[in-house]
């Protein structure tokens, strides 16, 4: 059998008991039932973690024991829980017991005394597990992918990338999403600062925070509702409350949403913009505050005025959340789909790289093209975080 | 993700502050307010506000209204009704109803804001108190996976669920077969618990690493092992942190449709989903749309406004370290 080749159709098999049927079993049970039992199973996985944590490294034979068996029959149970194809029981029971024998001894070795090793790995495991298969494994997979043609099978170099810049959706969604980067942001962030500003000497600070701030706990979707109603467009009596106000004035209504170029991206900018600017200024009016009194009394002496004072002694005091905020937007503008999605469904050259990716592989099935765009969006983000990485490096040694 | 890297709470302000200086603060309050500063925020929350007081007002207004004129005639020629509400609630978008959804919504976004959030404790804690080699690349490797972006390990990770993994010709995991099932949020459950980690790891670690030595080092001196400190100490000293992280969580997962459209089987899709296709084929049903986002946004500012306690107090301490 371990030469043989797999047989074809080969059924799972397991415990008689396993995650999938347990997910069967809790998906015939009303949505309402399942949060308290999903909850709950949860929570004793996470105790049966934390006892195995506590009780397997203390010296004494008993433990000792206990530790033989936690290292050896964790992995076959996690392995057999998951259900593997019967031709591959053998494979995966011998993969389990050298991974429990590699556990054992590497525990046993540690310079930091038996236990240590074997409590790292239960601390890590479920996030390990968990970001190497959803993460680490898929971005992988995703830029092979990039390489092959709609089907997965035949190598077609850079002819992906070459779509997508050449492409009309491609293209437009490449140079809208640089937008959406530029311009959210900073729009977001510096609407955000002003607002802080003049709500820090405002009175009723607190109700007029909440009003901004409101437009950040409704989804994009919510959002994107919200908005047609700014920005319809039909013939006869406005439903639409912009070109309303264009008709009033004597003017001809717009379509805003269908108009080109990169005007109704500019109209999609603006309702991400709108639900962004509470954030940037709950964080930055929280940071002013911090800035310390003495400062602007001193800059007040020297003969500042408000203005002068604004820009000399509370924006060099907030500095470092100003950038975290800038990021932060950035990050989430380069991702966005819900808006486009909700709002044009990427008509009219209005497409993003976070949406377009998804109308590719959705709409057209179309895998090489898709996960091209997602490396270009990857490509985009990367210089983000390197930065970000490279401050916090910063930081912990300024500490 | 709306928030990349933000710091939550490092140090407790002590609640109470000397009567004394409580009055100090008040009184330079009260000198630094100024009318203009007032009008020109009240001047932007009006206009922050007016979109969704256009979509407040249209959702009590007779469908046939609010297809023929604008919401502001509302003032002129009113009409008032909360049959939307109603007819939203039992009607359905493609799937299901609005109704339906919300509970699938709410199902969804409680278990994926605690599974996560207890996983990325165990990590944040090795990472912080746990010395090992390679911590500090390993720590920085986690943050950075923030770089892929959600879009990028949809397919990889759809295939994995309904296809499964085989190393070579080794089967390791036949994939999920839930197809049949009424209510399946599994896949939706463990999507978002992988994609909130790096974020929830990077906060919860900074919190966490914050806490004194001295209080962890007396519990070892008496006795206690890694479990019971996580259990007993970590847990209880990092809740500023769990639970403003958890507002946010819970905020991205009830918002989220694209995690949702993709690994969701039609039975189990959430709110924003069937609010999405509540239009209608010619997005003739403005009266239903306006009333659901009205019902979808009640939980969120619910929880808001519930927790905000944390979440402002999170946001402060941050703030003053940056």
């Amino acid at each position: 059998m371990v030469t043989r080749p797999p047989a074809e159709g080969a059924r799972p098999t397991t415990l008689g008991f396993s995650l999938n049927s347990f997910f069967v079993w809790l998906g015939d049970l009303g949505p309402l039932v399942q949060i308290p039992i999903v909850v709950v199973a949860f929570g004793v996985v996470v105790g049966v973690i934390l006892l195995l944590i506590e009780y397997a490294p203390r010296p004494g034979i008993g433990y000792f024991w206990m530790r033989v068996a936690a290292c050896f029959v964790i992995p076959v149970l996690a392995f057999m829980v998951l259900r593997p194809y019967q031709n591959a029981v053998v494979y995966v029971v011998a993969i389990a017991l050298l991974a429990g024998a590699i556990l054992f001894f590497a525990d046993y070795r540690a310079r930091e005394g038996a236990g240590y090793v074997f409590q790292l790995i239960i601390f890590m495991a479920p996030a390990a597990i968990l970001l190497l298969t959803g993460l680490v494994y898929p971005a992988i997979a995703t830029v092979v992918q990039s390489f092959f043609d709609k089907t997965g099978k035949e190598f077609v170099w850079f002819d992906n990338y070459v779509w997508t810049f050449t492409n009309a959706y491609g293209f437009w969604s490449v140079i809208n999403t640089i937008i959406w980067a530029l311009f959210a942001p900073i729009i977001a962030t510096g609407i955000g600062l002003v607002y802080a500003a003049f709500v820090d000497r405002a009175r009723g600070e607190k109700f007029l925070k909440l009003w901004v701030f409101m437009p950040v706990a409704i989804s994009f979707v919510g959002a994107g509702i919200i908005w047609k109603f700014v920005y319809d467009y039909r013939q006869g009596q406005q439903i639409g409350l912009l070109n309303a106000i264009i008709t009033w004035f004597g003017g001809q209504p717009v379509g805003w949403l269908d108009a080109q170029p990169l005007i109704n991206t500019f109209c999609l900018l603006a309702v991400f913009i709108w639900s962004q600017t509470g954030f940037a200024m709950v964080i930055l009016s929280a940071s002013i505050k911090a800035v310390p009194i003495d400062q602007h009394e001193a800059a007040q002496l020297d003969g500042a005025n408000a203005r002068q004072r604004f820009f000399n002694v509370t924006i060099p005091g907030i500095r470092g959340s100003l950038i975290v905020v800038l990021t932060t937007i950035t990050i989430a503008a380069l991702k966005v789909y819900d808006i486009v999605a909700v709002m044009t469904g990427g008509r009219s050259n209005s497409s993003v790289l976070g949406f377009e990716m998804v109308n590719q592989q959705q709409r057209f099935q179309s895998y090489g093209h898709s996960s091209a765009l997602a490396v270009v969006l990857f490509l985009f983000v990367l210089p983000l975080i390197i930065y970000n990485v490279h401050q916090m490096r910063k930081q912990k040694e300024v500490r | 993700m709306a928030t990349a890297e933000l710091d939550l709470p490092t140090e407790q302000t002590s609640p109470r502050r000397p009567r004394s200086e409580r009055r100090i603060a008040r009184d330079a309050q009260k000198r630094l307010t100024s009318r203009g500063a007032t009008l020109a925020a009240a001047i932007i929350a009006v206009i922050w506000t007016i979109p969704t007081f256009g979509l407040f007002v249209t959702s009590f207004r007779p469908g046939a209204d609010s297809n023929t004129t604008g919401w502001w005639t509302f003032f002129v020629n009113p009409g008032f009704t909360l049959q939307n509400y109603f007819d939203a609630l039992t009607a359905g978008g493609t799937a299901l109803t609005l109704g339906q959804s919300f509970i699938n919504s709410l199902a969804i976004a409680i278990p994926a804001t605690v599974i996560p959030i207890s996983i990325a404790a165990l990590a944040a804690y090795a990472f912080a108190w746990i010395p090992f080699k390679g911590r500090g690349i390993l720590f920085v490797f986690v943050f950075a996976l923030q770089i892929v972006p959600i879009q990028m390990a949809l397919v990889p990770l759809l295939s994995l669920f309904s296809r499964g993994l085989s190393i070579g010709e080794v089967g390791i995991f036949p994939g999920f077969t839930l197809r049949d099932v009424d209510h399946s949020f599994a896949t939706v459950w463990i999507a978002h618990a992988i994609f909130a980690l790096p974020l929830a790891i990077f906060l919860l670690h900074n919190f966490i690493a914050e806490i004194p030595s001295e209080l962890i080092e007396a519990a070892r001196v008496d006795g206690a092992g890694h479990g019971q400190i996580f259990f007993r100490m970590i847990v209880p000293l990092a809740m500023p942190a769990i639970a403003s992280f958890a507002i946010f969580q819970f905020l991205w997962v009830w918002n989220d449709l694209l995690v949702a459209t993709i690994f969701a089987p039609s039975s189990s899709l959430p709110l924003t989903q069937t609010l999405n296709s509540l239009s209608g084929t010619w997005g003739d049903r403005w009266y239903l749309q306006s009333a659901g986002t009205f019902i979808s946004i009640i939980v969120p500012l619910i929880v808001f406004f519930a927790l905000q306690r944390f979440f402002v107090r999170g946001l402060m301490a941050g703030a003053t370290k940056g």
